[in-house]
């Protein structure tokens, strides 16, 4: 059962080869045997989901065809809302924080009728890219359990790639769901920017965050945005009209497609195994009818700094809220107010939070403002401008996720520098509020999974997932 | 800007007060390292020619969303209080920040 896809499990569910319960039950203990290798849960909601599966089997039997993806068990990052479950953002600031209210993502999935498994283990509020510095201990790449899953999502890409649950929700806020899509082998999509509603995600950067699909294959993913996406009223930002709608096409033919190739991705720094399959790829479309053509990407080092001054910014702002007052840990060390919010602070976030917060409040600081916090925005505008007119030529860009495949546990901690520098094909994608499909693609020399993604204009999520699943069908 | 920026003991200590942080003696150094290395790399961006470039603060331009000033149902004040560190059944308790005496 594990080699099924979510739309598979959910026919074979439709058509009582399987119950709902038998499944769940089949995931519960998949999980309570795989996970103490890989670390990717945080907790689990048994007997919640036990419940909510008969209630679904029971409508099920009724005839009732609830959604595409009815029965199928998911798994939620651990910094998004769910009602009366546990929601640390993998951070000791929020330990035993139970919110009181569902995520509209989490609402959207129950109204489909899936069940909530159990929430994933990240980096610490989704600051980071190896899933190391979760309060819990860092999640384990299923591929190479001294390696890296990716991060921030790494518990989700783990998950699936461990066959423990077949879909889950990541966010990415600078390439959060891809990177570890890439590293883990799995599938995701970065939704556009306001396609999704951000109510109940614990933000980290607001203006760069959103929530989208992870999976076995596009199609899966695919058919989870459509549930997921959508108008809110309780996201003013979440400027989608209607739902998305993916059409099932039986032509695979890319014929009249440009997909834009930027040269300058696959010089310096990148592994040559990465380089080599995501050509191969992007030759794999091209077999498809699409047409490939090399370009100069514009601004390229230019876009960690400005991603990293931009979402730091936010950040600080955005996490000034945990004060242990009202929610999460708060410290015995204290019996005068302002020291009670340092303290609380100061005990709850790890190393990267503090160096997050402390950057972010630099380049916002008096004196400092124009000459990083300013001028990145400026920058902001340049790099969206150059996404602008590039998407008047072509209908996509093939891209590398990351510059490696997943290195080995500890390896770049101690080294934050570093480790942004992974970021590089990443963040210029949520900087300008594009969608982006993550791939698999191969293998390097150490059987480690390499991925490729596909970037869009705003909303072309269907022409990213109608060339994404020609080339998950030819390449199979 | 282009010009290294040193973190020093003074410049610490006013972020540690904007963020709301305490550093622990051996955290100090570490941030210290990291930030200067950082900020010197983010420097880059003093290269860019930004005269006369709007910024952009969101990827989409798009405007303020309003809906109608009418009271909805909000959540449960006795759950809400469930997650607090000290309450009353009624508020939230915080250290005194006033001396009475």
């Amino acid at each position: 059962m594990f080699e099924l896809t979510a739309l598979e499990l959910s026919t074979a569910i439709s058509s009582k080869q399987i119950g709902v319960e038998e499944a769940l039950s089949a995931y519960f203990k998949s999980i309570e045997t795989e996970d103490g290798k890989y670390n990717s849960f945080l907790s689990l909601s048994k007997e919640a989901a036990l419940t909510k599966a008969r209630e679904i089997q029971k409508r099920i039997d009724a005839g009732e065809r609830i959604s595409p993806l009815a029965g199928v068990p998911i798994a939620i990052k651990d910094n998004i809302s769910t009602k009366d479950i546990e929601t640390t953002c993998a951070s000791k600031a929020l330990s035993g924080y139970v919110p009181v209210y569902n995520a509209t993502v989490v609402d959207k999935l129950e109204e489909a009728g899936m069940i909530v498994v159990g929430k994933l283990n990240m980096d610490e509020f989704a600051m980071g890219g190896s899933s190391e510095t979760g309060y819990m201990g860092p999640v384990r790449n299923p591929w190479d359990s001294y390696r890296v899953a990716g991060g921030s999502s790494g518990g989700s890409a783990a998950a699936i790639a461990a066959g423990m649950v077949p879909l889950a929700l990541g966010t990415d806020t600078g390439g959060s769901i891809r990177q570890p899509c890439s590293f883990c082998g799995t599938t995701g999509i970065k939704p556009t920017y306001g396609a999704v509603s951000r109510y109940g995600l614990i933000a980290y950067a607001s203006s760069l965050d959103q929530i989208g699909p992870m999976g076995k294959n596009l199609e899966d993913c695919a058919t989870l945005l459509s549930i997921i996406s959508g108008p809110d009223e309780k996201d003013g930002t979440c400027i989608i009209e209607k739902p998305f709608e993916f059409e099932q096409s039986d032509s695979n033919s890319l014929d009249g497609m440009i997909i834009g190739i930027p040269k300058n991705y696959y010089e310096g720094g990148i592994d040559n195994s990465v380089k080599t399959s995501v050509l191969a790829a992007a030759r794999k479309l091209e077999e498809a009818g699409a047409r490939l053509e090399e370009f100069e990407m514009p601004l390229m080092e230019y876009m960690i700094p400005t991603y990293y001054v931009i979402a730091c910014a936010e950040a600080s702002s955005n996490l000034s809220r945990f004060d242990g007052l009202k929610y999460g840990h708060y410290t015995s060390d204290s019996d005068e107010l302002s020291d009670f919010y340092r303290n609380s602070r100061s005990e709850g976030f790890g190393m990267e939070i503090k160096r997050r917060i402390m950057l972010g409040s630099f380049v916002l600081s008096s004196g400092y403002y124009d000459a990083y916090y300013k001028k990145a925005l400026q920058a902001r505008r340049l790099i969206k401008d150059a996404y602008d007119s590039l998407f008047q030529r072509y209908d996509m860009i093939i891209s590398p996720v990351a510059p490696t495949t997943a290195y080995k546990i500890g390896e770049n901690i101690d080294d934050p520098l570093k480790m942004y520098m992974g970021d590089i094909y990443t963040v210029s994608i949520n900087l300008a509020g594009l969608p982006a499909v993550s791939l698999p693609c191969g293998f390097d020399e150490n059987k480690l999974p390499i991925g490729f993604q596909l970037i869009g204009k705003a909303f072309s999520e269907p022409t990213l997932v109608k060339a994404g699943k020609t080339y998950q069908l030819i390449n199979n | 800007m282009s010009k290294p920026v040193e973190i020093d003991d003074k410049l610490l200590s006013y972020l540690e007060d904007l963020s709301l942080l305490r550093l622990s003696d051996e955290e100090k150094p570490r941030i210290v390292k990291d930030l200067g290395e950082i900020i010197n790399y983010i420097n880059k961006l003093s290269e860019l020619d930004t005269e006369n470039i709007p910024q952009c603060s969101h990827p989409f331009d798009n405007v303020n969303a309003f809906r109608s000033d009418e009271a909805q149902e909000s959540y449960e004040r006795e759950l809400i209080l469930k997650n607090a560190a000290n309450e009353n059944g009624e508020m939230f308790i915080a250290p005194k920040t006033v001396d009475t005496q």
